[in-house]
């Protein structure tokens, strides 16, 4: 790692002058992306950008906090449904965006409770059987699942005569990015140093003058926001919402990309995410074999890579600068 | 009355494989602290291989034997080939969880390419329709045969490790790793054997839940979450409290079906599994640490 000479320093969120380049490079690159690829791929990173939203909210839960939660379908769904919810009473979407994102965020700090008395495995069967509860709650009340026929969510019509793929990108990307730098200074600030405290060892963070239960509950209430909000994307994006895309699977898939993606490393929740969402389209042609990928894709990262992709773009990078030396 | 008794019955037949699932889950959670989300799914596959070994006219008990050991093998194998490397690179716990969900993710993938799909039925010597009569109250045979069989192998496995030198090896092992090795018992061996032990009873109690519900990759899922919330109404380290909450959950499910509402009975287990973590973390008889905020 670098050496940080002053806070200043530490807050930054670009330290090399090369960096900057290149990250403003990819930046342009994906926002010329509908240009010059086909709608397929416009479409694939659409869902790419809302799901990294999910993975970063995961990732500060998991990675930087170190309180495991399987139950981010549970979010996802609350988000999901008041989106669809708040949108058919015709309010405007950056309203229901923000009340979707809330209103999970609360749920989050109602699960985060138990968080204060259970570890380890305990909270992840909490969190479990939270995510659980919810999709079934949702698949028997019609009131909230929208009835039989599932909930249909308007859409947005686009704006400057873009296309409607390339509208929903924009759109989706844009949020995404805000969404990523806010993660950045989440981690970056006192708030951040304090999660990863508690992660690391939590009598010694309380002892040094961390509120526990302030910022355990405050993690979960971020962590959750940012799936309530990928819920409400999702929502807006499929315009169609029923209780089974909410199942215990997708608290997996969450997982998954936050375990492959790497701990503690935001750039590593955007790589998981891709992977989760670009390896079920390369392998459409198999879709048993997808959760082979995924199993045999983490047996080999825990074992060999407990990094996961971060770790080894991390590492790459580090060799490549070092070189000749090792 | 009488159908108080009828659904308690029934109650306590679904219990009892509850508490197989959850026995076989207390049992690793016991000696290696992770949480095995894999369990349904080795079952699941054990489930499979004896549903093609009927297929091909194989004697029943051939293939429940066939099956089980197929189950043992695998969860062995994955301790072995897995779980050990992965222990001697440092794995976290968190890790060592994630890596029994690769395995279950793996394990679905395959059942869903070799078995397909489709749900189909399960051949089964004892039949769901047949019913005895004891008293006023009806009992399926299925239901009978189930109840006694997992009994029975409660019964089997309490002795093996309440009487055995092989159980005490276990107890010791589950006690404090360190000090078993430096006694000299072969602790991986022995935990090779409780990943093996787990994995035949979750096979068991696949094998008998195969006939009342259609065998799918997925029919394990439901099960094996109860059978979780069965081992946290327990206690997670206390195999007694297994199988105490598997039938107490079995009960439980069948009476707010029976009396309240079908549709609220499948929510019972999650809301059992929040509402014990909350008041009451280690369970009915489990016995484990104490953490003020």
């Amino acid at each position: 790692m670098d050496l940080i000479e002053s806070y200043r320093e530490e807050l930054q969120l670009i330290r090399k002058p090369w960096t900057r380049v290149w990250v403003g490079a990819l930046v342009v690159a994906l926002v010329l992306l509908p240009y010059f690829t086909p709608e397929h791929l416009v479409y694939v990173a659409t869902i790419v950008s809302i799901y990294a939203i999910g993975v970063q909210g995961q990732n500060i839960l998991i990675g930087y906090t170190g309180q495991i939660s399987f139950g981010q379908a549970g979010f996802l769904a609350i988000g999901a449904f008041t989106f669809g919810h708040l949108t058919r009473l015709g309010l405007p979407w950056p309203v229901t965006l923000l009340f979707a994102g809330g209103i999970s965020g609360l749920f989050g700090v109602l699960v985060g409770f138990p968080s204060l008395r259970l570890k380890g495995p305990y909270l992840a069967i909490a969190t479990m059987g939270f995510g659980i509860a919810v999709y079934q709650i949702f698949a028997n009340s019609e009131v909230l699942s929208g009835g039989r026929m599932g909930l249909t969510v308007p859409k947005l019509t686009p704006p400057f005569g873009l296309s409607k793929i390339a509208f929903m990108y924009y759109f989706n990307f844009s949020i995404a990015l805000l969404m990523t730098l806010a993660t950045y200074n989440i981690i970056s600030s006192y708030m951040g140093r304090a999660f990863i405290a508690i992660r690391d060892n939590d009598i010694a963070a309380e002892v040094i003058g961390v509120n526990l239960t302030r910022y355990k509950l405050l993690s979960f209430a971020i962590s959750s926001f940012y799936t309530g909000v990928q819920g409400g994307l999702y929502a807006l994006f499929i315009g169609y919402l029923e209780p089974n895309m909410f199942t215990f699977m997708e608290s997996i898939t969450l997982f998954v990309a936050v375990i492959i993606g790497g701990l503690a490393s935001v750039e590593g929740s955007i790589m998981g995410a891709a992977f989760v969402i670009l390896v079920p389209q390369m392998f459409s042609s198999f879709k048993e074999m997808i959760p082979v990928v995924f199993g045999v894709t983490i047996l080999i990262i825990l074992i060999f890579e407990p990094l996961g992709l971060a770790g080894r773009w991390f590492k790459m990078r580090l060799y490549f600068r070092n070189w000749p030396f090792r | 009355m009488e159908q108080f008794f009828s659904y308690l019955i029934s109650g306590l037949s679904t219990g009892s494989v509850y508490s197989l699932v959850a026995l076989g889950l207390a049992l690793i959670y016991r000696s290696t602290r992770i949480l095995n989300f894999a369990h349904g799914d080795i079952a699941t596959a054990g489930t499979f291989v004896a549903f093609t070994l009927l297929t091909m006219r194989a004697p029943f008990s051939l293939a429940a034997i066939v099956a089980i050991l197929f189950g043992a093998i695998l969860a062995t194998g994955f301790y072995f080939v897995i779980l050990v490397p992965a222990q001697r690179r440092d794995a976290t716990q968190l890790g060592q969880i994630t890596l029994t969900l690769g395995l279950g993710l793996i394990l679905q993938g395959l059942i869903l390419y070799f078995g397909g799909a489709e749900p189909q039925s399960f051949p089964f010597p004892l039949s769901e329709f047949k019913l005895y009569k004891i008293g006023e109250i009806h009992i399926s045979q299925l239901s009978l045969g189930t109840l006694g069989i997992s009994l029975m192998a409660c019964l089997l496995f309490y002795l093996l490790v309440q009487k055995t030198r092989l159980g005490l090896a276990m107890r010791a092992t589950s006690e404090n790793l360190q000090a078993a090795q430096t006694l000299g018992i072969p602790t991986r061996r022995v935990l090779a054997l409780s990943w093996g032990l787990a994995a035949g009873l979750g096979v068991l109690a696949g094998l008998f839940l195969a006939p009342a519900l259609l065998l799918d990759p997925f029919f394990m899922l439901e099960p094996f979450l109860k059978g979780f919330a069965a081992a946290i109404l327990g206690g997670l380290n206390s195999l007694p409290g297994a199988i105490v909450g598997g039938l107490i959950l079995g009960v439980a499910e069948a009476l707010t079906g029976g009396f309240i509402s079908i549709a609220f009975k499948n929510t019972l287990a999650f809301l059992i599994i929040i509402v014990v973590l909350l008041v009451r973390p280690e369970g009915l008889l489990g016995v484990e640490f104490k953490e003020r905020v």
